[in-house]
């Protein structure tokens, strides 16, 4: 099957503008709230909505960190997923802060796990929020779900569902690729 | 996935340049970790280490211990002075009798040369060589070539002189090699009855006089007299031998440049290295501790990633 965009670019952007507005709504001025990406594409999605949020804000002073979530999988020596890990770079104290965790797309939940987890490594936060570009339904291992959704899609095991970056494959798109199997 | 070519370190000659640099990248992240306010990772959680010590040794097992104890790994300890070896037990019982408590990974420090090897081939469990006899102490030369990574940003085309008892040093070889496949010049220096004789076969410099070896090199490793070793006078008087190739802050400060100067402990003060000179800006011992911890967490996170249950 060819790859098919399920979200293009023009809806692409109105939905980082959107999800933007709702953070600013619950968070206001983030004078106590900071936004961590998870190493690696939510850093991504971390920056860009950054950029967002400066935007709208220009007096803000918006902290945002990047995670790596590797020494904290639950599928160490169990599969073929990396094993070097990426940077971690949180340059501010959680400690009592609202902190929202950004990852690009929500499948099983368990990224978001070893991320809370290694996220606890540097403190204990007032509160903790999830953001999501996409959420994939039917396949939740864990009982967590996102706070903000971009966008909700159905979609299969043996599909994967990729978000595409300007400045990184050209073109803010999500692309819907159905794997061999 | 990127992985170690070898299933057990047991020195730095089986390693390939990726291998020692996979270690490197992993470590500069373990490195992190450690600086942090909560100083652990769950990935070993489910893994058991034996820290087997049949010599005695202080900062490296400690440095081990707490490497292992980062990683969540559940850690038993071993030390040969207080135990059934002075019965008469082999080594392969002693071990066969602790792996039959399922223990995973085994830390070995072993006065025979090649005794890591030998349990390699008879025992199901990870092997990391903490140092065997005067053979090699791969994790010391891992995190000595880290440390000047670090300082210079790179170890390719640095030039690295080893001074004093290299024939009874296994740190000694375990640097050459390492630090050969990353690209670096390597010089020995000490006196010829403390040079091996096969040394000119390993592509290195050699040099006997301290101060021509000291204008040539960016980096100075210099390493203790092991008198333990030495069943026989290897130069006329330790006075002799501090006034030849000991460094202390008249010699550094003669140089035309500054140079790094490193020890993989411990330190004879006022032997080989001057107090002053031990603890002056150029002397980045106390990073070497710090790196080795990072170091050994990464040799023993990605050996385990290859254990199969």
């Amino acid at each position: 099957m060819e790859p098919r965009i399920i979200i293009e670019s023009v809806e692409f952007n109105l939905i980082l503008k959107r999800l933007a507005y709702q953070l600013i709504e619950n968070h206001g001025d983030f004078s106590n709230s900071a936004i961590i990406g998870l190493q690696t594409k939510g850093v991504l999605l971390a920056d860009r909505l950054k950029k967002e949020l400066d935007k709208i804000l220009p007096k803000a002073n918006i902290l945002c960190g990047a995670l790596d979530i590797t020494f904290f999988r639950d599928d160490f020596r169990r599969g073929s997923k990396p094993l070097v890990a990426n940077t971690t770079k949180i340059d501010f104290i959680i400690e009592n802060k609202n902190i929202i965790l950004i990852d690009d797309v929500f499948f099983t939940g368990r990224t978001v796990r070893a991320g809370l987890d290694a996220m606890l490594a540097f403190g204990r936060p007032a509160s903790v929020e999830l953001l999501v570009f996409v959420n994939r339904r039917y396949k939740r291992h864990l009982p967590v779900q996102p706070t903000y959704i971009g966008k909700t899609v159905d979609s299969v095991d043996s599909e994967k569902v990729k978000v595409e970056w300007s400045d990184e494959e050209g073109k803010d798109q999500v692309v819907l690729y159905k794997t061999e199997n | 996935m990127e992985t170690l070519s070898v299933e057990h370190l047991l020195g730095i000659k089986n390693l390939t340049q990726a291998d020692i640099e996979l270690i490197f990248k992993t470590a500069d992240e373990f490195k992190a970790v450690i600086n942090r306010p909560i100083k652990k990772v769950p990935s070993l959680r489910d893994i058991t280490i034996a820290n087997l010590f049949f010599e005695n040794s202080t900062r490296t097992k400690l440095s081990f211990e707490l490497a292992e104890r980062r990683l969540s790994a559940d850690v038993i300890n071993f030390a040969s002075g207080s135990s059934s070896v002075k019965k008469g037990e082999t080594l392969l019982d002693t071990v066969n009798n602790i792996l039959a408590m399922k223990v995973d990974m085994v830390v070995l420090r072993h006065p025979n040369p090649g005794a890591q090897i030998y349990l390699s081939k008879k025992i199901n469990a990870k092997i990391v060589n903490a140092g065997d006899g005067a053979h090699e102490h791969p994790t010391q030369a891992l995190l000595d070539a880290f440390s000047i990574r670090e300082k210079y940003g790179e170890v390719k085309g640095k030039k690295i002189v080893i001074v004093g008892d290299i024939l009874h040093s296994r740190v000694a070889l375990s640097n050459i090699f390492c630090l050969q496949k990353l690209g670096a010049e390597v010089m020995l220096c000490g006196p010829a009855t403390l040079i091996p004789k096969y040394a000119h076969t390993l592509g290195v410099k050699i040099e006997h006089d301290l101060m021509k070896a000291l204008e040539w090199c960016d980096v100075a490793n210099m390493l203790r007299i092991q008198l333990e070793r030495q069943d026989t006078k290897f130069f006329p008087s330790s006075r002799e031998y501090v006034m030849q190739y000991g460094l202390d802050l008249n010699k550094l400060n003669s140089l035309s440049k500054e140079i790094t100067i490193m020890h993989p402990g411990p330190i004879n003060r006022g032997v080989e290295i001057s107090s002053e000179v031990a603890d002056s800006n150029q002397s980045i011992i106390l990073n070497q501790v710090e790196n080795g911890v990072a170091i050994r967490m990464a040799v023993m996170y990605l050996l385990a990633a290859k254990i199969n249950r």
